[in-house]
């Protein structure tokens, strides 16, 4: 047999796993690897503007599309730069490969040039990480490493493969299987434990599905809309859950925890039975956790063994595969009888909808509103920053399918949507591809609008231009008495810096501002209507504040509503 | 909060003390004594920790420790019966004759071995269970313990 380069063995190895975009940015420990993806016309590279962009990029590839999103990165700076979006990535399981150059093997340990310890930086960002030391486990370790990263509980891994180790000949043989001893995931539920499941369901008075993001990332939504239609329990999602039941069903709830509906939050404290689906009780759901649905039994079912009973005490919990699980679930469960549930819950959503001040001022809500309505008929996906931007998002748009909602739930990194949303668009052509922004974490990643516009990918961003970091304001106004600390971005007045407009136009976008409620909609048309990225700056009212609001650490009975 | 020992195969890879000990530092649990080496088998090795934790925090220390990659077998040997031992290396202040006499006594009487005689100084060393070794240190603090080096526990279940 033939040798070729370890560079040549890693682009082999990706074109095995079937992988057709990588994200990336080069530097000298990666040129060897740079040099072989420009040869070869089945893997689609797309260079970045900062590795960070990068990170998400693959990030965004992998939520849209559920397949393992690449980046590759040089050793020291360029490595270190995929920390936040391997970080983010880890914090909501989503499956990625990141390739980082490293030192020549000789040197490593020496404090040379660009080195950085990443396997060492990265290890408790990662689901597993490696440092290929010899060209003869190159390519094993890329299967393992595929392996590791989609199966089980999702998430990113690393492989940092020395310039030498690129640069070393030997023959190119992938592997077609892993047998890794210690990493053996359980996907099949234990039976009798579904069975007491079923039982519960039938026995229950108050019932309520807390979905999380492990249905959408195990692929569940089918079967639990079917559970749910079967049964008639309500379904509220967290976050990341958003997008695996439909948002308009009748039995949705919509989304629980710190910025939930007061329905949902309500319903959950007063729940006999909470059947948790790949959810994993975070403290931005659960309030205080001595509080939380108090008199519910708690059903958990999950893959990842150390996520149950880590917050909350689980009654039932299940290990496996949610899909697989539920399907079984399916062929033992009954209709409970919850007619006075429905009738509470009924009482609830009438008395405390989501709601904002409807009037002639310019307010996020409508925006969003104005945006789902406008784009009901379209392949829609829509990422966000973080902050208020993003909970206005998850509340007031509505997701009807997985893998439309694309958000950073767990680590909350500003700077996430915008490339995310590049990742997404190269993974979805036919979808129309939303960021929805604040003035603050657009400017994180902005040097991307260079990567949507070379690219021709038709992103567009939505910024809820309020002129402060308002999520932390809102905190600052409720809890610190107004004292904005290093949350201004903006004076309010007609000087903007920087002007997003010209900003977007600098680097060959489109760029659109609105100031006024009766110019959404035909704003929000134009720019659909354009053949390539648009950013729109919606000067918004600068302190709108999101509410129900569930203060830290206080228990999720006790919502703030606001005057609205 | 109480002692447990938990017994860990790992694969002998690179790297995976540093995952094992930065996942008890990141998620805050406390190793009491955490003890390596390699097994029977050369690509395995045998972690011994010894874990203070509360019944709940030793399950998350379980699952965490099985949740890492390389991690083959997570055995819980609390409350098991098991042979523990541990290797306790002691010197001793001895610089009058009398008290070296007396050292060499309790040496004798716990059937601790006498290792290294200085001109000041003697070493002892003693292997055994924590009872043992605990029993050995406190006759000999009286004489005034210079240094002491312990490997920490090393544990393996008991066919009995
Ligand atoms: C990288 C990063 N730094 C800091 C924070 C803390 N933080 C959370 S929300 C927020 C404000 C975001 O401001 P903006 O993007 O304008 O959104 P808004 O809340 O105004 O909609 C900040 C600073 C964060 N989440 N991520
Ligand atoms: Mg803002």
């Amino acid at each position: 047999m033939t040798k070729i380069s370890g560079a040549e063995i890693i682009v082999k190895s990706l074109i095995e796993e079937n992988v057709k975009h990588a994200f990336g940015y080069p530097g000298g420990a990666v040129i060897p690897l740079m040099d072989a993806i420009y040869a070869e016309k089945k893997l689609n590279f797309i260079l970045t503007r900062h590795e960070q962009g990068a990170a998400h990029a693959a990030d965004g590839y992998a939520r849209a599309t559920g397949e393992v999103g690449v980046c590759i990165a040089t050793s020291g700076p360029g490595a270190t730069n995929l920390v936040t979006g391997i970080a983010t990535a880890n914090m909501d399981s989503i499956p990625m490969v990141a390739i980082t150059g490293q030192v020549k093997s000789v040197l490593i340990g020496n404090d040379a040039f660009q080195e950085a310890d990443i396997v060492g930086i990265t290890r408790p960002i990662t689901k597993h990480n490696y440092l290929v030391k010899n060209i003869s486990t190159l390519a094993s370790t890329l299967k393992e490493a595929f392996h590791v990263a989609r199966t089980g509980r999702p998430g990113p891994v690393l492989v940092d493969v020395p310039v030498d180790v690129q640069l070393a000949k030997d023959e190119f043989k992938y592997p077609k299987d892993v047998n890794m001893r210690g990493y053996k995931p359980t996907y099949v539920g234990h039976s009798k434990q579904i069975e007491k499941i079923a039982q519960a369901i039938e026995n229950s008075k108050r019932p309520v599905l807390y979905i999380g993001g492990g249905v959408i990332l195990s692929g569940a939504s089918k079967e639990l809309a079917k559970l749910a239609r079967m049964t008639d329990i309500p379904v509220t999602m967290t976050m990341m859950g958003l997008g695996a039941f439909p948002g308009d069903d009748p039995l949705s709830l919509g989304m629980l925890g710190m910025h939930g509906t007061a329905y949902a939050n309500h319903a959950i404290q007063e729940s006999d039975l909470l059947i948790a689906v790949g959810a994993r009780f975070d403290d931005r759901v659960t309030g205080r956790v001595d509080t939380f649905a108090p008199d519910a039994k708690v059903v958990h079912i999950d893959i990842d063994p150390s996520s149950v009973s880590k917050n909350v005490r689980v009654d039932l919990p299940v290990i496996g595969d949610a899909r697989l699980v539920l399907k079984e679930l399916l062929t033992f469960v009954k209709k409970p009888d919850i007619a006075e549930w429905h009738k509470k819950i009924k009482k609830w959503k009438n008395e405390l909808p989501l709601k904002y001040k409807d009037d002639d001022v310019l307010r996020p809500q409508f925006i969003i509103e104005t945006l789902e309505r406008l784009t009901r008929d379209k392949n829609v996906i829509i990422t966000t920053e973080v902050g208020q931007n993003q909970m206005w998002s998850a509340q007031y748009f509505c997701f009807r399918e997985p893998r439309t909602w694309l958000s950073s739930g767990g680590l909350g990194t500003m700077g996430f949507g915008f490339p995310a949303a590049i990742g997404a668009q190269v993974g979805k052509p036919e979808c129309l591809v939303i960021d929805i922004a604040g003035d603050g974490s657009i400017q994180m990643n902005i040097q991307e609008m260079a990567t949507a516009v070379l690219n021709k990918l038709p992103v567009k961003i939505v910024i809820l231009n309020n002129g402060y970091l308002g999520m932390v304001r809102q905190w600052q106004e409720l809890f610190y008495d107004r004292r904005y600390a290093f949350t201004t971005l903006s004076d309010g007045g007609d000087s903007y810096c920087p002007d997003f407009v010209k900003l977007a136009e600098s680097y060959g976008a489109a760029g659109i501002r609105v100031k006024r409620k009766d110019e959404v909609e035909s704003a929000i048309k134009k720019a659909i209507g354009i053949d390539g990225p648009v950013m729109i700056d919606f000067i918004i009212q600068r302190e709108e504040n999101v509410f129900p609001m569930v203060p830290a650490g206080e228990s999720i009975s006790n919502m703030l509503h606001g005057l609205a | 909060m109480a002692n447990f020992i938990l017994s860990v195969l790992v694969e002998n890879k690179f790297g995976v003390l540093a995952r094992v000990s930065g996942l008890f530092s990141a998620r805050g649990f406390n190793i009491t004594s955490l003890a390596v080496g390699e097994t029977e088998d050369p690509e395995i090795s045998r972690m011994t920790i010894v874990v203070d934790a509360d019944e709940r925090i030793l399950e998350q220390v379980k699952k965490q420790l099985h949740k890492l990659i390389d991690t083959i077998k997570v055995l819980d040997l609390t409350g098991k019966e098991t042979v523990e031992r541990e290797l306790l290396l002691v010197k001793v202040n001895a610089d009058k004759t009398s008290v070296r006499e007396k050292i060499i006594k309790v040496a004798d009487t716990t059937g601790a071995k006498i290792v290294d005689i200085g001109k000041k100084t003697i070493t002892i060393e003693e292997a055994g269970d924590e009872h043992r070794i605990k029993a050995l240190i406190e006759l000999l603090k009286p004489y005034g313990i210079i240094e002491m080096a312990r490997t920490g526990k090393v544990a393996l279940s008991s066919d009995k």
